[in-house]
């Protein structure tokens, strides 16, 4: 049994009745990351040194709860893209790859660090967030912890398989178009993307600005609400982020979802969803009629645009905020350059994976004079279509329930030389981005092959007491959280 | 009918910035086609008079006032520099 096995308040009161210590709880971390992180492959950068300087602080504070921080003394693993001063960070890219001592630490690692959570190291992604099983990463494929063979999604990958694996209790990943809770669903943890504009992206390498949202990984609901407690709010330093009060979510985790009005989309249990995973979702509807909610089938009509509209949109994005990769101020600079043109061109061209220049060239094509208006003006509007759909929905429901993928993990390899097939993995995730709304991915069964699968919880604007509220009974009724991966080992 | 060509994509790679080889243009071309075909699905919704929708939150032009601010040193700023000198950053020259 591990520490991490407990859920974080536990483990606060241990070390606030100095039963436990802080520098304890790294032993477990980084003597798991000795276990297991070689067959996992989770972590680019490690900050055992840096971590176990702050651990003798904070251990020196214990003793009372009063005046410490909400995530006193826990440790945390950042995924790759969000920056940490003086500790490496490259989003897993080439271009970052001597990026060993960045100046500022984004807004969520600053929120952290008031909160005296401890900063393990920072986690394998698909380059850029760009990718949907991690083998995107320009060091190496992180693997799923339940199953070696699979992928652990993507693109905060090492995100969930760090916590499926006991390598650390909860991590931050990023969610564009559905890589927190995609990956959060193949390795049975949970995972949550907040709403737009509910946490800020100051200091998150941006992929696509009107999608990105940072969000928590973690093995239970709670501990996952006492997260983005801890990192969400305004930030001036973010003009996006939504001057919008933070609640307690916590307080929200009530265990009564009797009131509850359920809306379950019917393209959600459609075409391409495999039975497993349509049996699971069913079930899970069952438990929530037992515990005394209501549900109905609804429909999401233009859900079938949603993949062509995010690849639009998210490319095009994505083409305008990876210009600034030049070679000029950090990162890497081509040797073989001799003139600013030549620099800039191959500084990126061995810098940027295949899939970055591929969606960099997407978008800087939807957005070339002759093109934009059919390609990303087009996009652009059916989005607002996409988006009235769920405030239709909205109107007469609480939460939206279904899939969070169509089908369990796949093999490494089995979708590298399609691009569209590897994108369709995330057609169930896409639309929320889209959207704007929060959606959380929870435990709700395993397929044939001992592989997990997740529930999609989705919510209003804001509303993530709901979204956590609804996860968090389906929780209680259940024990899928509790089964581990028998990795490396009984834990 | 291909949505996209090779001398095309040769002149998005140059506005990217980006150096692509003849063999990579090849691939880029097949795979960039297939990905347009398959958002022209796009055209079968009529969207005239849709607004588009930019991003979600109810905001617009948030304004701050413009006023210096300590930051950084310049010796941060040049610390991750791939090439400096005399304070400055460094790069190939411009003017023939």
């Amino acid at each position: 049994m591990s520490l991490f096995d407990h859920k974080l308040s536990e483990i606060q009161e241990w070390l606030h009745n100095k039963e436990i210590s802080v520098n304890d709880l790294l032993d477990e971390a980084f003597k798991r990351i000795e276990e297991v992180d070689g067959e996992v492959k989770s972590f680019l950068t490690l900050n055992e040194e840096g971590a176990r300087e702050r651990a003798k602080e904070l251990d020196e504070l214990r003793g009372t709860k009063e005046g410490r921080g909400l995530l006193f003394g826990m440790p945390i693993a950042i995924k790759d893209n969000i920056v940490t001063k003086g500790l490496r960070t490259t989003a897993a890219s080439q271009i970052l790859d001597n990026l060993y001592d960045p100046l500022y630490d984004a807004h969520v690692v600053q929120k952290l660090n008031d909160a005296e959570s401890v900063t393990v190291g920072k986690l394998n992604m698909d380059e850029f967030a760009m990718g949907s099983s991690n083998e995107n990463s320009s060091y190496f494929p992180t693997r799923n912890p339940w199953n070696t063979d699979y992928v652990p999604g993507g693109s905060s990958g090492a995100s969930a398989a760090s916590v499926a694996a006991g390598e650390v209790p909860f991590s931050l990943g990023s969610d564009t178009g559905g890589s927190i809770r995609q990956p959060a669903a193949y390795c049975g943890v949970v995972g949550l993307k907040p709403t737009y504009g509910r946490v800020s992206r100051f200091g998150l390498i941006a992929f696509a600005s009107s999608l990105d949202q940072i969000g928590p990984l973690t093995r239970n609901v709670e501990d996952n609400a006492y997260i983005l407690e801890t990192i969400a709010g305004h930030d001036k330093m973010d003009s996006t982020s939504a001057n919008v009060d933070v609640p307690k979510y916590t307080e929200a985790l009530t265990g009564d979802v009797k009131d509850l009005k359920i809306a379950v989309p019917k393209e959600y249990l459609g075409e391409g969803v495999s039975e497993e995973v349509k049996t699971a979702v069913q079930n899970a509807i069952k438990e929530y009629e037992k515990m005394g909610a209501t549900w109905e089938e609804v429909t999401l009509p233009h859900s079938k645009y949603a993949l062509s509209t995010y690849y639009l949109i998210s490319s095009s994005e994505a083409s305008a905020n990876l210009a600034r990769f030049d070679g000029v101020r950090y990162g890497r600079r081509s040797e073989k350059a001799e003139n600013m043109l030549d620099m800039f061109k191959l500084s990126r061209s061995e810098g940027f994976g295949d899939e970055v220049k591929r969606r960099i060239m997407l978008g800087t094509f939807a957005l070339s004079s002759g093109y934009y208006d059919a390609y990303y003006k087009k996009a652009q509007q059916v989005r607002t279509l996409i988006k009235k759909d769920f405030d239709d929905i909205f109107e007469n429901y609480d939460v939206i329930i279904g899939p969070t993928t169509p089908t369990p993990a796949f093999k490494v390899g089995e979708n590298t030389d399609d691009p569209l097939t590897m994108y369709a993995n995330d057609i169930l995730t896409i639309p929320v981005n889209l959207a704007g709304v929060p959606g959380i991915s929870v435990p709700c069964g395993f397929s044939s092959e001992g592989l997990p699968i997740g529930l999609q919880i989705i919510g209003k604007h804001f509303d993530e007491s709901t979204v956590y509220r609804a996860a968090h009974a389906f929780e209680q009724a259940t024990d899928y959280h509790k089964q581990q991966p028998s990795l490396g080992g009984a834990q | 009918m291909s949505r996209i060509d090779k001398e095309q994509v040769k002149h998005v790679a140059h506005l990217a910035r980006l150096h692509v080889s003849e063999e990579e243009a090849d691939k880029f071309t097949k795979q960039l086609d297939d990905i347009i075909s398959m958002a022209e699905q796009l055209n079968e919704l009529d969207t005239e008079g849709v607004e588009p929708t930019t991003h979600v939150l109810d905001l617009k032009n948030v304004m701050r006032k413009d006023e210096p601010k300590k930051w950084i040193t310049q010796d941060e700023a040049l610390k991750n520099a791939p090439e400096k000198q005399d304070g400055q950053i460094r790069v190939p020259s411009i003017l023939e």
